[in-house]
């Protein structure tokens, strides 16, 4: 299958389609939207290219920000700031990328490999390493494959550059480039260690940026009709409605650099007399239905608003809501035995043995 | 205590004072296009009751006009009488791809963007510089404002919140070389989210010329009254500004009519916690009363398309009013409403559009117009429509609620007969006198606020909230609140660990009642 180009509607979509994938976190996508408006409309252009299309001996580059949320809202993403991480990561390494790649396809960093492409004039790969957003670096694709965590760049938009060169282990590289974000004010553009071809194409969670914008897609299309945009959604994706409620209580709390708590709902329609609660740290986690878990990570589980079928996020849901809870199936690498230590439930203190909403 | 209210509204002006926590008087006279006019008019009226003058024939001392007006926010969302702004933005190199102006409407954007000037400055998340401001790239760009003829200025700067210094320097230098600028520092107006308090900032000095002269005319009409008492202008938080203050800062009033009907139905109805539903001719609005004050919302508000970040209430807007269209089969009410032309276009007024009125009138609910022409309306089909307005306004009622309970609710504005004595989730049905003026009731009753905001060294943590409430204290005062009145409503402090020696960042706010000028 040859490129494609992205459109500026598709990447609406994205905007849209990544927020439902980033089950509750991974940060708004607002920003990146309105730097991919800004470049579009100053003629630049980017194209999509499936993994399949990649030579075993390419190299790509994994794109992600890094740092706090509230320090993105007043430091504003700057296009040209994640092309300088890859372009520092080229310099270091005297490879030539022949692609860039998200790291993360939920939330605000599935634009990240865009606004670099578009300066690099590099396709972005249809792939990425969560399938969704997860708060820790060793939570991802590579990570359980057991590939090699380093180098990465770290840049801001000051000049300051990083390269972590050697580090034994993926919760090492966490430690070490988390250190550095904070010295630079909590929020760093990075490349993370180089993959080639073949690692991607064994490793990568193919099909994610595609995914992400025909579930935005969707969304659109049935708000533009007045039709219901879950339905949309569940006609694009193999998904299985988990929960229709009110929530009626949000409890956060935050620690460790994370924001933890628990949000109950009631239940409405079939579900009238049915109580759901689901815990979170940044995303959603376990979904428990009268007192039994009956959805958990790796499982996506969105929080839609029933009437725009929009995602809520953690941060930002409250009392009153009408919501409808989905599950999505997970990516299949997080669910072998090494898969699930990285980002099953005990990865997040749950002591309960992982069951599919998707399992027969 | 003697106090006159004025909501100026697009269609009718209301007036009504207040003595002694009583009203003792309320009239309606239409908005006129030229402003003074129409508050004139409803001061007249007031003044023809006769409740203005004593047993001795002389007129009584007022303490305070509080006028409540839209006229902001209609100016932004009708894009009339906008200033050309210069927008300069401290905070290079951050943020250089998306400019001020950057997610604004076009239209709006090509009516208020005078220029961009992006320099470097800024702080970061914790009070360390993120970079030294540059002083000669600000005083360059005055010059050019100068030279294209801007004199409205919004400032933003990185992380502002946290540490003012640098936007209020290159207000400083701007001034040093325009010194009729109307200036805006974004650190004014708003917390952390740079786009959202740029913009803010940008609509504030947009407002500039607006304000000075709709400030004047205010000021006019209560001369002309012969009323001699300050004028005070509400703002979004139920608190009112001095009209000097006011004019610098236009944009706090944007919500204040919303705001002020909230408030007037916690005082006639002598409730604190309470929900609130406001029933206009053309939408209802539902709130949340908090210890008297409307619950803020906590997340972005669009004004006119721009993205901000107002403290302004929380609420609900549903399309059901006292003039919504009513279709039979099958059974629908609003969004569309007949609005102003409900005494012309409504049936029972000798029009053709069926409307909730209408169905008022048959029911015998309301006496108004000629109940001959809505006979056809049987007492079955009266009942199912007011079934359909309990129970859209019933859903928007539960969407607002903060907890499970059944909760009582204030029912007022013009179509408050749409609301039933007995509904789902709500203990209590109240309906006030004078609930049709409640928002010129609201705005009598505002109170008078103070803030400090600001970053003190060398001191423990409860020695810097004590000063900031003392500082908070005397602004309060010094903008007309009664000091025995005084009490803390919202405290906060930050450490910001970079800085040196102890350094804490303390907001307080405090309120209280306007202080009698005898």
């Amino acid at each position: 299958m040859p490129l494609t180009d992205i459109t500026i509607d598709d990447i609406e979509s994205l905007a849209v389609g990544a927020w439902v994938l980033g089950t509750g976190g991974g940060g708004s996508p607002y920003l990146g939207l309105l730097n991919m408006r800004a470049l579009y409309k100053e003629g630049h252009r980017v194209q999509l290219m499936p993994a399949s299309e990649l030579a075993d001996d390419d190299w790509v580059a994994a794109v992600s920000n890094m740092g706090a949320p509230l320090v993105g809202q007043e430091r504003l993403t700057d296009s040209r700031t994640i092309a300088r991480a890859v372009d520092l990561m080229e310099r270091h390494t005297r490879y030539r990328f022949r692609g860039i790649m998200s790291l993360e396809i939920g939330g605000g960093n599935s634009i990240q490999p865009l606004m670099a492409a578009a300066h690099l004039k590099r396709p972005v790969i249809d792939s990425d390493m969560m399938g969704r957003a997860y708060p820790e670096a060793q939570m991802t694709s590579v990570a359980v494959g057991d590939l090699e965590p380093c180098p990465l760049t770290s840049v801001d938009v000051r000049g300051l550059e990083s390269v972590v060169e050697k580090v034994p282990t993926w919760k090492w590289m966490e430690r070490v480039s988390r250190k550095i974000c904070v010295e630079y004010g909590s929020i760093a553009s990075t490349c993370k260690a180089p993959r080639t071809g073949t690692e991607v194409k064994k490793w990568g969670i193919h099909g994610t940026t595609t995914k992400a914008i025909a579930i935005g897609h969707a969304v659109r299309e049935a708000q533009r009709r007045h039709e219901d945009p879950i339905a949309a959604i569940l006609s694009v994706e193999p998904g299985k409605v988990l929960y229709k409620g009110k929530v009626v209580d949000v409890e956060r709390r935050a620690t460790e650099g994370f924001l933890r708590g628990r949000t109950r709902f009631d239940g409405m329609d079939e579900w009238r007399g049915a109580a759901m609660e689901i815990n979170f740290q940044n995303e959603w986690i376990v979904a428990w239905l009268d007192g039994k878990p009956i959805a958990m990570s790796p499982d996506l589980i969105c929080v839609l608003d029933s009437v725009s079928g929009e995602a809520v996020g953690t941060e930002t849901i409250r009392y009153g809501q009408r919501v409808t809870v989905i599950a999505l199936p997970p990516p299949p690498v997080f669910l072998s035995p090494k898969g699930l230590q990285h980002v099953g439930p005990r990865a997040f203190g749950y002591d309960i043995e992982f069951k599919s909403v998707f399992a027969s | 205590m003697r106090r006159i209210g004025i909501d100026v509204g697009g269609t009718n002006t209301d007036a009504v004072l207040i003595e002694e926590g009583k009203v003792c008087g309320a009239v309606k006279a239409p908005t006129s296009q030229d402003v003074t006019t129409g508050i004139l008019d409803s001061l007249k009226k007031l003044a023809a009751t006769g409740v203005l003058k004593g047993a001795d024939g002389v007129l009584k001392k007022v303490d305070g006009v509080m006028i409540g007006t839209t006229h902001f926010i209609n100016a932004v969302v009708q894009r009339r009488h906008l200033t050309k702004v210069a927008a300069l933005r401290l905070g290079m190199p951050s943020g250089a791809s998306l400019p001020p102006f950057c997610d604004w409407p076009e239209d709006l954007a090509a009516l208020v963007r005078g220029g961009v000037w992006m320099v470097e400055g800024g702080h970061e998340y914790d009070g360390r510089p993120f970079m030294p401001l540059d002083e000669a790239a600000v005083l360059k760009a005055a010059h050019e404002m100068k030279v294209a003829g801007l004199r409205a200025v919004g400032i933003s700067a990185v992380f502002s919140p946290l540490d003012p210094t640098h936007e209020k320097r290159a207000a400083e230098l701007i001034a040093s070389v325009i010194p009729d600028a109307a200036i805006t520092c974004s650190s004014d107006l708003g917390r952390i989210g740079l786009l959202e308090r740029e913009n803010a900032g940008l609509l504030n000095a947009a407002l500039a010329d607006l304000s000075l002269d709709t400030i004047a005319a205010f000021e006019k009409a209560i001369h002309d009254s012969g009323i001699a008492a300050p004028l005070f202008i509400t703002q979004n938080d139920g608190t009112v500004a001095e009209a000097s203050q006011a004019r610098r800062l236009p944009v706090y009033s944007f919500a204040s009519g919303a705001t002020n009907s909230m408030r007037g139905a916690a005082y006639l109805s002598g409730l604190s916690d309470a929900m609130v539903i406001d029933v206009g001719g053309t939408t209802t609005d539902v709130g949340q009363l908090k210890l008297g004050f409307p619950r803020e919302a906590n997340s972005v508000v669009k004004v006119g398309g721009v993205r901000t970040l107002f403290r302004m209430p929380d609420l609900l807007s549903i399309g059901l009013g006292g003039g919504s269209h009513v279709v039979l089969d099958p059974l629908s009410i609003g969004p569309v409403s007949v609005g102003y032309r409900l005494l012309t276009d409504a049936i029972a007024f000798g029009g053709t559009q069926l409307t909730t009125t209408d169905v008022a009138v048959a029911s015998g609910v309301l006496d108004l117009g000629e109940k001959a022409r809505v006979a056809h309306l049987d007492a079955a089909t009266c009942s199912t429509v007011f079934a359909e307005a309990a129970r859209l306004a019933e859903e928007a009622i539960d969407r607002m609620k903060t907890e499970a309970g059944d909760v009582p609710l204030v029912a007022v504005g013009g179509g408050a007969f749409l609301i039933p004595d007995k509904m789902a989730g709500v203990s209590q049905v109240i309906h006030v006198e004078h609930g049709d003026c409640a928002n010129a009731v609201g705005a009598a009753i505002a109170q008078v606020s103070g803030e400090c905001d600001q970053i003190f060294k060398d001191m423990t943590r409860v020695e810097a909230i004590d000063a900031a409430q003392s500082i908070a204290n005397d602004r309060a005062v010094a903008a007309g609140a009664d000091r025995a009145t005084l009490h803390t409503i919202e405290s906060e402090d930050m450490p910001l660990a970079y800085l040196p020696g102890n350094s804490v960042r303390v907001r307080v706010r405090v309120v209280g009642d306007v202080a009698a000028t005898s």
